[in-house]
């Protein structure tokens, strides 16, 4: 059985010949067109590393099949940046150490794009931490995660602001 | 509380890079995703392997389906006890100084549930992850035993990695006897699970005799060793790559047989192999903390001082190799006693071995010790903290040596400050915040040994002035890519940005381990030295030279700094590093360094970094959930090299004691002994709602003796206190002592 399926991927369309019914989109990315930013940590959806925005919401790809995305648009980890302009989010997470190990990064990066585009959460410490909590993240890292966060939402913020 | 360390001691040439909060080296490459993890390589004509592990946790294996497995399109090749090529060691036999016994499909045994049973390599990942469901297992299942009450009780010759089973100062029964309070009391802490957000990985390929291993290590020129060995093949023959790796916790220092199968498949198949561990094979064949239960009996005096203390702990083990959670020990280094005796026993259930996880020992002991301290405190009728400082310890309790360094009071009073401990009551249940919740608060001390591995190191000045260090250290997470190549500039007197630094691979001089907090000061030393090399053969070459403005200075006459060599007692005269190499023709310099304990020091003092942390506990009284609601941990741990990352270290550590005290626990079913929570929304760890308003102190404290850098460690040290500090909290709360960890909602309602 051989399929195929268009997508955008960072801006980019591509026709991906899929030969195997199985494959995950989290496998897509990784083992086929060798975007390796996002992380597998459980394959389960129980720890958030592989969360990318499909159609601009975050989702766990472990959870999607590659054929159920035909025609999507997903913006992975490597689609954030600018060449070397880091995207607000990414800066704020090296600037209030929001990561050790940098293995959760990728999804806990996307993650809090998510949801500062999902508007939901705005300035309140305790809502961005609930809205985080699908992305474990295990060496202990969670006081710089949300500081970059709450901080990436007011430079986002700024931002718009300043282009309105 | 400034960010930056101000630098006291002399012994260093003083630099512009150590004591600055610098953001990661590495953090443009985490944050955009181009860190390359082990898994994230792709060698050309790849395969993916899958192991096969058994569901029976003692028996064999009675027949596998090899064929159906075979047929499914796209499997290579099953590799089980029948076909798999002979190992050049004996998988039941340890190699090196972190051997295990693992399992490579030796024979059919079954020794833990999730042991390896075969390995299935394919074209695809989803062919081989089918391809082990078609092997349909059956086996000759034998009983098993998996708790405290059916195991194999056994007298230890040694806990952990060689140490003594039982160590004792004083007489325990005259301490007793003397004491007007005693209290004695029992804790049982669970199995916990390494759990590294990255699971264990390896990606091998063959090249004739060589190997090629892209796999995350913690001890990277040690591991390359031990793989040579199964191989029968020299050392230099493995190149091992580890430039990140997605976390550790110790489980990655260790050899596994997952990996053993993964390079055996690679050369049975003359292709690349790529396996990486699903998250339920991380609970079994990588190493966890063994469950204890210990049971400590502290004797006071009309005083509040301890005359006695005694810490059992039944530690648990494999079947079939030894290592045992020195738990006990955590008590033989912090309080003063007249008497103490610590003392490890085994017990031998049907599990995966046991190794070292983050704070091994000190973590479960510390756990029992500040509980059992709390309790003794309120026998007293003294507050937690002046009944702790009471019993100070001056010397090292068990040794009797002085202390390195040891700044546990500065810890105390900055903590107790920092959080407003003053006025807090000393019975239990009484203060509720607005919404009616109890509120508690309790305190816990902090101890961690300070060892040292041996590391080497290079360090390469080149004609514009800029360096290669290299050195194959590991960064699980702990910055050393970072706080090395600090440590790296200030040994060459260069600025950070003149710095290349090289690490993370087998080819370079051996780094050492990444583990008991001792990589920055092992590591870190041997960097340094081979800066100081460097300049010693360059001052050399300057204070020598008629036409240098340095001639005649002496070789201790000058010091080194951004990329310059200054006359000591005349700044105006100076020169840089690349006009003196132009001079003597020289394209780059290049000098040597070695790190490790001066066996002299270590025979003199003891060396500790210690803390003090403090906890406040939200409790509902009606449904008894529990929420750490704020936490402060001072620590005193040497000169800190980067107070940004020694900061999230301490954080991680912290947040591993909420987990401990309130999250982690695998649960094993008694029949088969499975895990039954073998993925990570069964096995609680916290998620960011679980994690409180902290606050990290860096206690300034200056250690002669550790080390020439005065460095200790900071990975595993925020752990020990934290535990206790949130079960006494509960009690401060409720009244409940917490008998188990994690502790849970029915032990607070039904206490």
């Amino acid at each position: 059985m051989s399929l195929s399926i268009s997508l955008t991927v960072n801006g980019a369309s591509k026709v991906v010949p899929i030969e195997d019914p199985r494959v995950t989109l989290l496998d897509l990315l990784r083992e086929r067109l060798v975007l390796t930013g996002t992380k597998k940590g459980c394959d389960r959806g129980q720890c958030g590393a592989c969360t990318v925005l499909v159609d601009g919401r975050r989702i766990n790809a472990c959870l999607a099949l590659a054929v159920s995305v035909d025609g999507a648009d997903i913006l992975t980890i490597e689609g954030l940046a600018k060449g070397d302009r880091l995207d607000p989010v990414q800066a704020a997470f090296i600037e209030h150490d929001g990561f050790q190990c940098g293995f959760c990064t990728p999804g806990q990066i996307m993650s809090a794009t998510g949801l500062i585009r999902e508007g939901e959460a705005d300035g309140d410490p305790e809502r961005v931490r609930e809205g985080m909590s699908g992305n474990l993240c295990r060496c202990g890292a969670h006081a710089g995660i949300i500081e970059a966060v709450l901080d990436a939402q007011r430079r986002v913020a700024e931002q718009e602001r300043r282009i309105a | 509380m400034p960010d930056t360390i101000p630098f006291r001691a002399q012994n260093v040439r003083m630099g512009s890079s150590s004591g600055q909060p610098l953001t990661r080296r590495d953090g443009f490459l985490k944050v955009t995703g181009a860190a390359t993890y082990a898994a994230d390589n792709h060698p050309e004509n790849l395969l993916h392997a899958v192991v096969a592990v058994s569901t029976i946790a003692r028996g064999r294996v009675a027949s596998l389906d090899v064929d159906a497995a075979k047929a499914h399109p796209g499997v290579v090749e099953v590799i089980t006890p029948a076909n798999r090529i002979p190992l050049a060691l004996d998988p039941d036999v340890k190699v090196g100084l972190f051997g295990f016994r693992i399992e490579a499909l030796q024979d059919d045994r079954v020794r833990y549930a999730n042991q390896p049973i075969a390995l299935v390599v394919a074209e695809t990942l989803e062919a081989a992850t089918e391809g082990v469901r078609l092997l349909a297992p059956r086996y000759d299942v034998e009983q098993t035993r998996i708790s405290f009450g059916d195991g194999e009780a056994f007298e230890p010759v040694a806990v952990a990695f060689g140490s003594p089973p039982v160590a004792a100062v004083g007489d325990l029964g005259a301490g007793l006897a003397a004491a007007s309070h005693r209290v004695e009391a029992s804790y049982v802490t669970p199995a916990q699970y390494h759990n590294a957000m990255e699971p264990h990985a390896m990606v091998a390929s063959w090249d004739g005799d060589r190997l090629t291993l892209d796999t995350p290590n913690q001890a990277i020129v040690l591991s390359r060793a031990a793989f040579a060995a199964y191989f029968g093949i020299p050392a230099e023959n493995v190149l091992l790559r580890s430039p990140f790796l997605g976390g550790g916790f110790g489980s990655k220092a260790i050899m596994n047989g997952p990996y053993i199968l993964c390079i055996l498949a690679a050369r049975m198949l003359g292709r690349p192999v790529k396996m990486v561990l699903p998250r339920a094979q991380m609970f079994g064949p990588v190493g966890h903390r063994g469950a204890t239960r210990q049971t400590l009996r502290l004797g006071t005096d009309a005083d509040g001082r301890l005359t006695a203390l005694e810490h059992d702990a039944v530690a648990t083990t494999s079947s079939f190799d030894d290592f045992l959670e020195p738990a006990a020990n955590a008590s033989l280094n912090l309080y003063a006693s007249p008497t103490i005796v610590a003392r490890h026993h085994g017990l031998r259930l049907d599990i995966g071995t046991p190794g070292p996880m983050r704070a091994p020992g000190e973590a479960s002991g510390s756990a029992a010790l500040e509980s059992a301290m709390d309790e003794a405190a309120l026998a007293c009728g003294l507050d937690p903290l002046e009944f702790r400082l009471r019993n100070y310890a001056e010397n090292d309790p068990a040794s009797g040596k002085p202390f390195s360094a040891k700044s546990l009071r500065e810890c105390y009073a900055q903590g107790a400050e920092a959080f407003g401990w003053a006025g807090r009551a000393l019975e239990p249940c009484r203060m509720r915040d607005e919404a009616g919740q109890l509120v508690g608060w309790g305190m816990g001390s902090a101890i961690f040994h300070a060892p040292m591995f041996q590391a080497e190191a290079r360090a390469t000045l080149r004609a514009d002035g800029t360096a290669l260090v290299e050195t194959a250290g590991a960064d699980m997470g702990q910055g050393a890519w970072t706080a090395l190549a600090q440590i790296a500039a200030d040994g060459l007197g260069l600025d950070i940005d003149k710095i290349e630094f090289r690490s993370g691979s087998s080819d370079l001089p051996d780094g050492g381990v990444a583990g008991g907090s001792g990589h920055t000061a092992t590591a870190g030393s041997a960097l340094h030295n081979a800066g100081t090399d460097v300049i010693s053969k360059l001052t050399e070459l300057a204070v020598n030279d008629r036409d240098s403005p340095l001639f005649g200075a002496g070789n201790a006459g000058v010091d080194a700094r951004h990329g310059r060599l200054y006359h000591r007692d005349d700044e105006a005269r100076s020169e840089s590093y690349q006009s003196i190499l132009a001079r003597a023709g020289l394209t780059n310099l290049e000098g040597n360094g070695r790190g490790g304990r001066d066996p002299a020091s270590a025979e003199q003092r003891a060396m500790f970094s210690h803390g003090a942390v403090f906890a406040e506990v939200k409790v509902d009284p009606d449904l008894g959930q529990v929420k750490a609601t704020r936490l402060v941990g001072a620590f005193a741990a040497g000169r800190i090299i980067n107070p940004k990352l020694a900061r999230s270290q301490l954080y991680g550590g912290m947040i591993w004691g909420i987990s401990f005290a309130l999250h982690e626990e695998a649960l094993h079913d008694r029949r088969t002994g499975r895990p039954m929570n073998a993925d990570l929304a069964g096995y609680h760890i916290p998620v960011h709602a679980d994690i409180p308003d902290m606050e990290v102190l860096l206690i300034d404290e200056v250690d002669p003796y550790v080390n020439g850098l005065g460095i200790k460690g900071v990975g595993e040290i925020g752990i020990t206190g934290t535990v206790g500090a949130i079960a006494n909290a509960i009690w401060h709360a409720t009244g409940v002592r917490a008998r188990r960890f994690p502790i849970r909602i029915e032990d607070i309602i039904v206490g």
